[in-house]
C-alpha cells in the first residue's frame, strides 16, 4: 500500500534479549522500521511485542542486541532521553493525569510560560489548533477525567504527536475506541505516514492490520518469526506465524465428558459492563471447559460477574436447572461456585497464615463451636487434603507465603473443595508456576473432573487450553465468537475466533 | 440543581467550595442570632486570631495532599520550632529577628526530612510523618527541658514583632495585620499551585505520580518541595501562635494538625490527591475558627467545638461524595 512512497530505513533493532527473573522475555528479536511506513508488530498474548517497545524507548534496558536510530547505535536509558531524540510511545495503558485539563496534559513537562507563570492560555490555544490539524473535537480547556476513555486516548495520541518525532508507537490505540474515532485515527497515521514518520501499530485486530499497514513483523514466545508485506499475505499466513509453535504437551484428542452430562451450569446473556456482552454458555458435570481469547477479551470479567465479584446488567444463571440469583460472592459460593483467582497472593490466599488456616477460610463454620475455632479439627482437615492434592509442604502449620506457586494453588484448590464446590472457575491456573508443578496441577485438574467436579478454565496459553479442554469458548471484545470442541479445535480456529470482530 | 451546578460563576468557584462558603456565612450569622454579642468587632479579631496558626499549616499542608500525602507532624513541628527559637530568643539572647527566621527555618527543615523520606526513602508518608511527629515532639522538649518558654511579651524591647500578628494601638483600637497577611500568603500560594510549574507538577503527581514520571517531571523533586512547604508554613504558623498566644507548652501542637487537615478537606481538597484549592483550604479553615470561637457564645465549651468540626467535616466529605457518585 503507497509502497512507493516508502523510504529509508530509520530504525534498525537487531538480536534484542531481555530477561526478567524466571522469564525469557526476548529472544534474539529483530525489527526494521522504515520512513513513511506502518508497522505491525503482531503476537499473541505474551510473545513480548509490549517488551520490545519498551526497550526501544528506555523503560527496560536490553541485554543483548543494537539499536541503530537514524544510523547511530543508540541505547536509552529512560523514556525522556527516547522521547528527546524523537521517538515516541501511546500507550496501551492510560497514561493521564485525570485532574488536569486536556491542554496541560499534553504539555505536562514542557509548559509554555510567561516569565515564572504558566501560560494556560497559550497551551489551550496550541492545543485547539493541534486538534483542528487532527481533526478531533476536544475542549482542551476540559477536565481530561470528565472525557471517555476513547477521547482520553484521542487525547494521548495528540500529546504525543505534539512532540517533534520521527518514529512512534502505537500499541493498541484502538482498544478504547468507537468506529468513528478509529476512522479519525487511521486519518491520522495516513497523515503521519505522508510526512515520512515510522510507525510502529501493535494490535490483535486483524482488519485493521490489512487496512492500515505496509509490512508486518511476527512474533511468538518472545522470538522473531517473519516480517511480511501486508499487501501480498492473508490473515491465514499471519495466523500461522503467530500461532505455528511446535506443541511439546500432547492436546487433548477427545472430550472425556459422556455426551449424556448433565448440564450443571447455564449462563443465558450475561451482560455486565463494558467487558461481558450476551455471554451464553453450558457447563457439563465432569467439564473442564477452557476459555479462551486474547488479553481483554472479557473472559476474567465474565467470570469475575457469574461469581457475583462485579456488578451484572443482566442475564441468567441457572445451576442443576434452577435458577439462581447471584449478586454477592457470598451467593456464588452458596451455590456451589468456587473462584481461583489469577492473582493468587491477591486474592486467593492470605499469604502470612498457615496452610489449616488458608484451607479452612472459605467454611470457617464447618470448624467452629461457637465462637471458638476448632483448631483440632481443622488441622486434620487440612492434613487430608494436603495429602489428597500432594502438596508439599512440612506441615499444615507452616506459613503460605513459605510455598512454591504451584503449591500455593493446591491450597487455594483445598480450600474450595472443603467448601463442598462443584464448579470451579480456574483463572489462569499455572501462571507464575514452573514446569514441574504445572503438569501436577494439571493432573489434578483432571482428576478433579473425573470424579465429576466441573471446571472452567480460563487461560490465555494455548498449549495449556488445547490440553485441557474438553470444549472451548472463545471470546472476542466482551462476545462469545466461538464454541469449539475438542475434537475440531485447533490453534488456527481459535485464534480465527478471538480475533473474529463483529 | 443541574440548572445551578451549570451556571457559570457556580462551575468556576465550584459546588463544594460554594457549600462551605455559604456554611461559613450561615454559621457566623447563626451565632449571631442565638446571642447578639457575636456580631462585634471584638469577637471578628478573636475569630481572625484563631485562625493564623491554622491557617498557615493549612496552607502548606494543601501541598502536601495534592500530591496526596498526608502529613501528620506539621502540629507538633509548630510547637517544637516556636519552643526552640522562642527558648534562644528568652534564655540565650537571640535578637528576635534571626529568632523568627531560625523558627520558619526549623519547620522548613522537618519538611526537607519529611520529603527525603518520602521521595528517596520510599516511606508512606503517614509512617514517615509519624516519625518526624513524635521526633520532634520530642526534641522540642528536650531542648527546654519541659519547660515551657514564654516569648517576649508587648511591653519588652523586642515585643514589637507581636504587630506582625495584631497591632494594639494607644487608643485601644486593634488592627488585624495577621489576617493581611495570612490572605497574602494565601494568594501567593494559590497562584504557586495553580500558576507555576511546581505547583503544577504537585498537582500532575498527586493526580498519576507514574504518568508524570514518564512526561519527563523530575517527581521526586516536586514531591520534596510539597514537604517543606508544609513545613516552612508550620513554622509560620508558629511564629503566629508565638505573637498571639506569647506561651509556648512542650507538647502544645499537638492535634493542631487535625485541624488543618479539616480545614483542607472541609474547602474541597480530595485525601486521594490531584486537585487541591488554597481558596477552599481558607474557607474551611475560618469554619473551624468560627466554630472555635462561637460555641462559648451560646454556652458551650470546647469540647463542643470538636463535635462541631467533626460533623461540619463529616457533612462536607459527604455532599463532595454525593456530587461525584452522580457524576460518575
Amino acid at each position: 500500500m503507497e509502497g512507493e512512497k516508502v523510504g529509508n530505513v530509520i530504525l534498525k533493532m537487531k538480536g534484542i534479549d531481555k530477561s526478567f527473573p524466571g522469564v525469557h522475555a526476548l529472544k534474539g528479536v529483530d525489527l526494521e522500521i522504515k520512513k513513511g511506513e506502518v508497522h505491525a508488530l503482531m503476537g499473541e498474548n505474551g510473545a513480548g511485542k509490549s517488551t520490545l517497545m519498551k526497550v526501544l524507548t528506555g523503560i527496560y534496558s536490553k541485554d543483548k542486541g543494537s539499536i541503530l536510530y537514524e544510523g547511530r547505535e543508540v541505547a536509552f536509558t529512560n523514556p525522556k532521553e527516547a522521547q528527546e531524540a524523537g521517538i515516541s510511545i501511546v500507550h496501551q495503558e492510560l497514561n493521564m493525569m485525570n485532574h488536569l485539563s486536556v491542554a496541560q496534559n499534553i504539555f505536562i513537562g514542557r509548559e509554555m510560560m510567561n516569565g515564572k507563570i504558566i501560560n494556560d492560555g497559550k497551551m489551550e490555544e496550541e492545543s485547539r489548533k493541534l486538534f483542528q490539524k487532527l481533526n478531533i473535537d476536544i475542549d482542551p480547556g476540559e477536565i481530561m477525567g470528565n472525557l471517555t476513555v476513547g477521547r482520553q486516548q484521542m487525547c494521548e495520541i495528540a500529546k504525543a504527536i505534539s512532540r517533534e518525532c520521527k518514529i512512534i508507537v502505537f500499541d493498541e490505540p484502538t482498544a478504547a475506541l468507537t468506529e468513528t474515532e478509529i476512522e479519525g485515527l487511521f486519518k491520522i497515521i495516513r497523515d503521519l505516514r505522508k510526512k515520512q514518520m515510522g510507525i510502529v501499530y501493535i494490535s490483535h485486530r486483524m482488519d485493521e492490520i490489512k487496512k492500515i499497514t505496509d509490512r508486518v513483523t511476527i512474533m511468538r514466545d518472545g522470538e522473531y518469526v517473519a516480517t511480511l508485506i501486508t499487501e501480498n499475505s492473508t490473515k491465514d499466513d499471519i495466523i500461522k506465524g503467530m500461532v505455528g509453535r511446535v506443541i511439546y504437551e500432547d492436546p487433548k484428542e477427545k472430550s472425556n465428558v459422556p455426551t449424556d452430562a448433565p448440564v450443571v451450569l447455564k449462563v443465558e446473556n450475561l451482560r455486565a459492563g463494558k467487558m461481558v456482552k450476551d455471554v451464553s454458555f453450558e457447563l457439563h458435570k465432569g467439564e473442564i471447559l477452557g476459555f479462551s481469547g486474547l488479553m481483554g477479551a472479557g473472559r476474567t470479567e465474565t467470570a469475575r460477574a457469574l461469581f457475583g465479584a462485579d456488578k451484572k446488567d443482566g442475564g441468567n444463571i441457572y445451576i442443576n436447572g434452577k435458577k439462581v440469583e447471584i449478586k454477592t460472592t457470598k451467593d456464588a459460593v452458596k451455590a456451589g461456585i468456587g473462584y481461583l483467582s489469577e492473582d493468587r497472593k491477591r486474592y486467593g490466599l492470605v499469604v502470612e497464615k498457615t496452610v489449616a488456616q488458608n484451607s479452612t477460610m472459605a467454611n470457617l463454620e464447618a470448624f467452629s463451636k461457637g465462637f471458638f475455632i476448632d483448631k483440632g479439627k481443622e488441622a486434620k482437615t487440612a492434613l487430608e487434603y494436603v495429602k489428597k492434592l500432594k502438596t508439599k509442604t512440612p506441615g499444615v502449620d507452616q506459613l503460605v507465603v513459605n510455598l512454591s506457586g504451584g503449591n500455593q494453588q493446591k491450597v487455594v484448590i483445598a480450600k474450595w473443595l472443603i467448601r463442598n464446590c462443584d464448579i470451579l472457575i480456574f483463572d489462569e491456573p499455572t501462571r507464575g508456576i514452573d514446569v514441574g508443578a504445572k503438569s501436577e496441577i494439571y493432573h489434578l485438574m483432571s482428576e478433579l473432573a473425573a470424579q465429576g467436579k466441573s471446571i472452567i478454565m480460563i487461560s490465555s496459553e494455548m498449549t495449556e487450553i488445547l490440553r485441557m479442554s474438553d470444549r472451548i469458548i472463545v471470546m472476542c471484545e466482551g462476545r462469545k465468537t466461538g464454541e469449539i470442541t475438542i475434537e475440531e479445535a485447533t490453534q488456527e480456529n481459535i485464534m480465527y475466533a478471538a480475533t473474529k470482530r463483529d | 440543581m443541574e440548572g445551578l451546578k451549570n451556571n457559570p460563576i457556580v462551575k468556576a468557584i465550584g459546588t463544594q467550595r460554594l457549600v462551605a462558603f455559604i456554611a461559613l456565612i450561615v454559621i457566623y450569622l447563626a451565632f449571631g442570632l442565638l446571642n447578639n454579642k457575636f456580631f462585634s468587632y471584638a469577637t471578628i479579631v478573636n475569630i481572625f486570631d484563631a485562625s493564623y496558626y491554622i491557617g498557615f499549616m493549612a496552607i502548606g499542608i494543601t501541598f502536601v495532599i495534592a500530591t496526596g500525602g498526608i502529613d501528620l507532624s506539621i502540629g507538633t513541628v509548630l510547637s517544637c520550632s516556636a519552643l526552640m527559637a522562642g527558648y534562644l530568643n528568652v534564655s540565650k539572647g537571640l535578637p528576635i529577628v534571626p529568632t523568627i527566621l531560625l523558627c520558619v527555618a526549623i519547620g522548613a527543615l522537618f519538611g526537607l526530612m519529611n520529603g527525603w523520606m518520602v521521595s528517596k526513602m520510599k516511606l508512606p508518608p503517614f509512617i514517615a510523618t509519624l516519625g518526624s511527629m513524635m521526633l520532634s515532639k520530642g526534641l522540642g522538649a528536650i531542648v527546654t527541658m519541659s519547660q515551657s518558654v514564654t516569648w517576649k511579651s508587648s511591653t519588652s524591647e523586642e515585643g514589637w514583632y507581636r504587630n506582625i500578628f495584631r497591632i494594639n494601638s494607644q487608643s485601644g483600637v486593634i488592627v488585624p495585620t495577621g489576617f493581611i497577611l495570612l490572605i497574602a500568603s494565601a494568594i501567593v500560594m494559590a497562584i504557586v499551585l495553580n500558576k507555576t510549574r511546581p505547583g503544577r507538577y504537585i498537582l500532575a503527581l498527586g493526580s498519576n505520580l507514574e504518568a508524570t514520571r514518564l512526561s519527563g517531571v523530575d517527581v521526586d523533586k516536586w514531591q520534596t518541595l510539597a514537604y517543606v512547604f508544609s513545613g516552612l508554613f508550620a513554622g509560620i504558623a508558629g511564629v503566629s501562635y508565638a505573637s498571639i498566644y506569647q506561651v509556648i507548652l512542650p507538647g502544645a501542637g499537638s492535634g493542631f494538625e487535625m485541624d488543618a487537615i479539616a480545614g483542607v478537606v472541609i474547602g474541597g481538597t480530595s485525601m486521594s490527591g490531584g486537585n487541591g484549592t488554597i481558596a477552599g483550604t481558607m474557607i474551611g479553615v475560618f469554619i473551624i475558627s468560627v466554630l472555635k470561637t462561637g460555641l462559648p457564645f451560646i454556652g458551650l465549651n470546647t469540647a463542643w467545638q470538636q463535635v462541631a468540626t467533626g460533623l461540619v467535616l463529616i457533612i462536607a466529605v459527604f455532599i463532595d461524595v454525593c456530587n461525584r457518585r452522580r457524576k460518575g
